[in-house]
């Protein structure tokens, strides 16, 4: 299997490709840190990896998108599998005063992937197969005040893979939106840790199994699923006067 | 409940905790605080703790950097498990040099503890297979430490307790199996004398060894146990066997501290000294349940209760008999405040590389305290003595209150040790032992 993962070095993304490292799969690795990606690189050629070829850019920067997925697939042959897993958590108090610091966000972790998706998923349509996972969140089902500007781009981001899954289905491209809830991660790393934190691992294994079992949306541990539900089910009236 | 306090939930500390993700990272720079490299917490006191100071957290830097299966030398980050290794090197017919009672220890903790094993008469500690590893000063320097090039911050860092600098991977020796099983024998003991004396026949023929203690009874059961011991499986048969399914538990809550009586402890340890009728039983198992019991069920330390537990593993010299030990467990059997899970073990006479490492030629015992307060602490201090005097060392890895004088007389060389401490680098635990 030929993956490309963009957003190589999150660690939710180096817990799902040392699964699929274990079953031998070929690699593009596409980040913005040179060292982080050899180190991810030796992680999972000694887990398997045939090959791992690694791309060093910054995926905020939609200019290169076209070469480096040409690039890729030059070097590893035509994806089968793509992984977008890259994205900022921005501090929400600055990002409320400060347009530089929500535009960043929305570039990041909305506008940028679009433009990753758009030619991506243009080379898969004519090729009639491929998957597409892109890691949105739970943040994204509803706009609370703690976190909005971030839930707007992860907002924006799955309601445009729905969009997408449903044009692609007629052409035999699947696409797969995964939100994870609390993940313990380098991202999370300020945030107080409760009881529904998990390890990445535990996204890696379920990220692993969604694109198996090749499924639409995959919320990550399952129990944010019915959470979900609930809150998205509470009356704007009173989900306004709440603190969350 | 991953809140970053040690193993033992005793003491219990306030510190920040930032991750140390990267090996290429630079170490921060805090004004005026200490930083102290942390594993997974599997130690049992305040040696993995750094009260109102920094702990950098090594868990997201867990990756393998070069396996080769020809030679067993695996190089990996320091925040790798041992779970890992194994879930990597068994399947290609490698495994652990030397492995403590659980997996869940990252392998820079094993180094900094210096772990010893089941097979320490055989394989000494677990810094004797460790080639080579990269130390990160807070000067900003790395360097690359062997035996050969700068032996000394080597000697120092293992069993260093993480005060030389945080080790950014290291490379190991593995060592060959033909398969994941074990052949296994367990024998019950009487007495301290027949304990001894099994374990003098089993360390020739037997890799592993080890045993439960009764650490209750008393009268004409005092010094019974349970000795366990096995090799590595050599059967051509077993290459093709079927590795069993394990079901893991969560102990999801702290246990309430009524649960862990002397009622309790006494039953289960007549159980399970009961549970096994014949005198010699011989069985052959997958590796996991014999070396890693304890793991099948996940925070079993809550069964402690939110006052935790303090553990108590002390080496005492056999040589001139063994007086110490009897009365060590005669004064842990007359508290009636031990546990059910007591170890007794024999150290061989290899010796380690680090300077500050705790085995030794000895016999050494292990065992968990519920705590509950003074009397808890009292019997522990008076133990801590008793130790001294036997001319005996108590493990960093699971102390919470030996006295800074025992402690310089436990590893004498400890002045020698402290030249080599990071100036950035404390930790509650050395805080506590070089005042
Ligand atoms: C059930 C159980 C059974 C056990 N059985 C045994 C046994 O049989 N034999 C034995 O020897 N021990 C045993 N232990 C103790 C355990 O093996 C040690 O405490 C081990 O060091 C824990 O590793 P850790 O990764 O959890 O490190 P921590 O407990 O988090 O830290 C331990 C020490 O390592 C240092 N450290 C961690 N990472 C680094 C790094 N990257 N660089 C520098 N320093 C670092 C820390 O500063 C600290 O001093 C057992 C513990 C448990 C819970
Ligand atoms: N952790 C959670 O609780 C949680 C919950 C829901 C959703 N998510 C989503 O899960 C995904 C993975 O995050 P994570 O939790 O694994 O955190 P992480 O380890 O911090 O990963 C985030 C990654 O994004 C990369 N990145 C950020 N901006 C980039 C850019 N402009 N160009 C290239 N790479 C860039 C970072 O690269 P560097 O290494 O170079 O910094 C980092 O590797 C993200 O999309 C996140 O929004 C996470």
């Amino acid at each position: 299997m030929k993956i490309a993962v963009f957003g190589a070095t999150s660690a939710i993304a180096q817990a799902a490709c040392r699964i699929w490292a274990g079953r031998g799969a070929e690699f593009l690795l596409a980040g913005r840190s040179a060292d982080r990606l050899e180190a991810v690189k030796g992680d999972l050629t000694v887990h398997g990896a045939q090959t791992v070829v690694v791309c060093c850019c910054d995926l905020s920067d939609t200019s290169r998108h076209a070469e480096i997925i040409e690039q890729g697939e030059r070097a590893i042959g035509p994806f089968d599998l793509v992984l977008i897993a890259y994205g900022t958590l921005p501090d929400q108090a600055l990002a409320e005063t400060d347009f530089l610091q929500a535009q960043n966000a929305i570039n990041t972790n909305f506008l940028s992937v679009v433009s990753l998706l758009t030619e991506l998923a243009k080379r898969m349509e004519t090729r009639h197969s491929g998957t597409l996972a892109v890691i949105s969140s739970v943040a994204g089902d509803r706009g609370r005040q703690s976190n909005y500007v971030y839930g707007a781009a992860k907002g924006g981001l799955s309601i445009y893979l729905a969009g997408l899954r449903n044009r692609l289905f007629h052409k035999g491209v699947k696409v797969l939106t995964i939100k994870p809830g609390f993940v313990d991660t380098p991202m999370t790393a300020a945030i107080k840790k409760g009881p529904l934190f998990v390890k990445p691992a535990v996204l890696g294994a379920g990220i692993v199994r969604a694109v198996d079992r090749g499924s639409d949306v995959a919320y990550l541990p399952w129990f944010w699923m019915p959470i979900m539900w609930i809150i998205r089910s509470i009356p704007e009236g009173v989900f306004k006067r709440m603190r969350l | 409940m991953d809140d970053y306090q040690s193993w033992g939930r005793y003491p219990q500390v306030t510190q920040s905790v930032l991750g140390f993700n990267w090996r290429g990272d630079k170490l921060p720079t805090l004004s005026g605080k200490s930083i102290l490299a942390q594993g997974f917490c599997r130690s049992y006191g305040d040696s993995c703790l750094n009260e109102n100071n920094v702990v950098l957290s090594t868990r997201a830097l867990d990756r393998m950097i070069a396996f080769d299966p020809a030679s067993g030398v695996l190089r990996c980050e320091s925040g790798v498990s041992l779970e890992q290794i194994l879930n990597l090197a068994v399947p290609q017919g490698w495994f652990l040099p030397v492995t403590p009672g659980t997996k869940f220890v990252s392998v820079g903790g094993a180094i900094a503890n210096d772990v010893h094993g089941k097979n320490h008469h055989r394989a000494g500690t677990f810094g004797r297979h460790v080639r080579a590893f990269e130390l990160l000063r807070s000067d900003g320097s790395r360097r690359v430490c062997s035996e050969r090039s700068d032996g000394g911050l080597y000697a120092a860092t293992i069993g260093g307790l993480g005060l030389t600098g945080v080790i950014t991977w290291a490379e190991i020796q593995l060592r060959p199996i033909l398969n994941p099983f074990i052949e296994m024998e367990s024998i019950k003991f009487r007495s301290l004398e027949e304990f001894f004396q099994i374990s003098a026949d089993s360390d020739r023929n037997f890799e592993y060894t080890v045993a439960w203690l009764d650490c209750v009874s008393s009268g004409s059961a005092f010094g019974r146990g349970i000795f366990m011991r096995g090799n590595h499986s050599r059967s051509e048969n077993d290459k093709t066997r079927k590795i069993p399914g394990r079901q893991k538990l969560v102990v999801p809550l702290d246990f309430p501290a009524w649960a862990l009586n002397r009622l309790s402890v006494k039953a289960f340890n007549t159980l399970y000294y009961g549970k096994q009728v014949a005198r010699e039983k011989k069985s052959s198992v997958y590796y996991d349940p014999f070396f890693y019991p304890l793991d099948a069920v996940l925070q079993w330390n809550r069964i402690y209760g939110k006052n935790g537990l303090v553990q108590f593993q002390c080496v005492v010299p056999v040589q001139g008999g063994h007086q110490a030990i009897r009365e060590i467990l005669a004064t842990i059997v007359a508290s009636g405040q031990a546990s059910f899970l007591a170890v007794l073990k024999e150290f061989g006479a290899i010796s380690s590389p680090g300077i500050l490492s705790f085995p030794r030629p000895g016999v050494t015992l292990c065992l968990d305290f519920a705590m509950r307060g003074e009397r808890t602490l009292a019997l522990l201090q008076r133990l801590d003595q008793m130790v001294a005097q036997a001319g005996g060392a108590m493990y960093p890895a699971k102390d919470a209150l030996m006295r800074a004088e025992n402690f310089k007389s436990y590893y004498p060389r400890w002045a020698e040790f402290a030249e080599y401490v990071d100036s950035q680098i404390s930790s509650s635990f050395w805080r506590r032992v070089s005042r």
